[in-house]
């Protein structure tokens, strides 16, 4: 079992230092302690918590967008963290993301046609036609007209972008997608969409995804192992319909709880019996 | 399905039909681009377009007077100045030089002003703190005081008065372009654009510098107003443009001791600089409402 380990998170602390006001000494906040965690090749891991519990913070450190104050990571059998310049924007590809608002994630003034290309450039020897044809094959994949390569995000609803995000992580043909509460910034209508397509293209592809996400409900569909995340401290990991049927911690059962239709459910079993 | 794709760019021409509709409707808009078309055709046609060598004198054309004054005649419409020189074959020369001038000096400062401020707003930490120390101390002088030293310590001259204006104006662009690269930096494209591996510079010239563009497309047009009166006032103390050449500002220094007999060498300069700034300005102002993020087109 270890050895189809694809990510391991070890003891992964992270310090913020909040500068103080005047006279006043700088505090120190820590968003991650001692997180450790594995995600096996080709299964969603699902990180939850309440906001500012620090699961976005973990979810850039692995994409290499903050570095971390202590731990290790390793990711496909290489010190992940120690990777540096050119080695590092290489092994990138292997390591993509989905983040939150589709709104911020794709600048404005790119074509689609130019967004797809991004990664493609970067990652493989086509050019002209060969980068257009690959382009138009990212848009069947995540669902999108193929005709719509020459459009602007703005010329698109919420869903279709978040789509354009999903097909430019899938472009560079990663090991591990992180999802960064994909769906939060989108309409109720396009969420469940958005996420059955997460879902089929990890399935299809065997991709590995982190899924962070603060939905419980969402989590539980789509995640095999679930960690939850309280106040940057790892409450409990393992299987998610162990920890979602029978949570050991206080905060999980919490947590559990403040789901609306579970609360509403529990309380309909009341009144029944 | 590949045939949609081989398509090249349709939509190609729409930002563009955009940008002329909006400025059809607007009247700024169009009542500037006028404007600047008069004096931007009058510098380049300027030899045809002048009845008369700018630097001939003719005797009988001293303070000659307008056309549509007793005497006047439709050999010198402007009438002549104090040299028997052709006051509107000398305005409109002076459009080359305030133009030329203008384009040169915003480039420079443009290119060089807008380079160190994403860098200063891309990287921060110690690039930023040493760009924007040198920034702040410039600021602390006026502009045409700054302008004014430099012309002092170099000497006057067309290229020292191009450098004396592109070193002031520089800031401008600098600091439009950190606060908007600091802003940029943060957004998640750029953090997508990291994931896929792509250079630190590569980001800077293919996200962050086009994002900025419009915000320093206003600042330019506007600093091309400034750097014309500029170079109005630094030739007409003598610093900037030197005579015989036929600047705006060397017409009205030379034309101030004699109002009495022609007030129109200083009043047809006047005028070229009014229209100018005039239209720049209110081109620039049309360029800020397009711009502007808040009027959302779809």
């Amino acid at each position: 079992m270890a050895d189809d380990a694809l990510l391991e998170v070890r003891g992964l602390v992270r310090h913020f230092t909040l500068s103080g006001r005047l006279f006043e000494k700088p505090r120190q906040l820590t968003a991650v302690n001692d997180v450790s965690f594995t995600i096996r090749r080709g299964q969603a891991f699902g990180l939850v918590g309440e906001s500012g519990s620090g699961k976005s913070t973990i979810g850039r450190i692995i994409a290499r967008l903050t570095e971390p104050s202590a731990g290790s990571v390793s990711f496909d059998g290489v010190d992940w963290l120690a990777l540096r310049g050119k080695a590092l924007r290489d092994k990138r590809r292997d390591i993509q993301m989905v983040f939150q608002s589709p709104y911020a994630s794709l600048d404005p003034r790119w074509r689609v046609r130019d967004i797809l290309a991004e990664p493609l450039k970067s990652y493989t020897d086509l050019k002209g036609t060969g980068l257009a044809t690959r382009a138009a094959e990212l848009m069947q994949q995540v669902g999108l007209n193929p005709d719509w390569l020459d459009r602007f995000p703005h010329q698109f609803s919420g869903g279709q972008r978040q789509r354009i995000a999903i097909a430019r992580a899938l472009a560079s043909g990663p090991k591990l997608l992180i999802a960064d509460e994909p769906v939060s910034a989108l309409d109720v209508s396009s969420q469940a969409q958005v996420l059955q397509l997460l879902r089929n293209i990890c399935t299809e592809q065997g991709l590995a995804m982190l899924f962070i996400s603060h939905d419980l409900s969402v989590v539980d569909h789509l995640c095999q192992r679930v960690g939850v995340l309280n106040r940057g401290v790892l409450e409990e990991v393992g299987p998610t319909s162990e920890i979602f049927r029978s949570p050991k911690s206080d905060y999980t059962r919490r947590l559990i709880d403040a789901v609306p239709g579970k609360k509403r459910r529990a309380a309909e079993r009341v009144v029944h019996a | 399905m590949t045939e949609a794709v081989i398509v090249p760019a349709a939509t190609k021409a729409s930002g563009e039909r955009r940008f002329l509709g909006a400025l059809g409707r607007s009247a700024k808009g169009l009542t500037g681009l006028f404007l600047i078309a008069i004096v931007v055709l009058c510098a380049i046609f300027a030899t045809g377009l002048a009845p008369h060598d700018h630097a001939q004198q003719v005797i009988e054309w001293r303070y000659a007077p307008v056309v549509w004054q007793d005497g006047g005649s439709t050999t010198n419409l402007l009438g002549g100045d104090n040299m028997g020189r052709d006051i509107l074959s000398r305005t409109i020369m002076g459009a080359q030089v305030s133009i030329q001038v203008a384009l040169i000096v915003v480039s420079i400062a443009l290119v060089v002003g807008s380079t160190l401020g994403a860098l200063a707003g891309y990287f921060g930490g110690f690039v930023d703190t040493i760009i924007m120390r040198i920034v702040d101390f410039q600021l602390a002088f006026p502009f045409l005081l700054l302008a004014l030293i430099f012309m002092a310590v170099l000497g006057a001259g067309f290229a020292t008065l191009v450098m004396a204006l592109a070193f002031a104006l520089w800031i401008n662009f600098a600091r439009i372009v950190r606060s908007e690269t600091m802003r940029i930096r943060t957004l998640d494209y750029v953090d997508a654009a990291i994931t896929m591996g792509v250079s630190q510079m590569r980001i800077i010239f293919t996200h962050v510098l086009p994002n900025v563009l419009p915000a320093v497309l206003v600042v330019a047009t506007l600093d091309i107003a400034l750097v014309i009166i500029s170079e109005a006032a630094l030739s007409f103390l003598g610093l900037g443009v030197q005579p015989p050449t036929a600047s705006w500002g060397v017409m009205i220094s030379e034309g101030r001791d004699f109002l009495y007999e022609q007030p129109w060498i200083v009043i047809a300069p006047g005028i070229a600089v009014l229209i100018s700034s005039v239209g720049i300005n209110l081109f620039g102002d049309f360029l800020r409402d397009y711009f502007d993020p808040r009027l959302e087109r779809m």
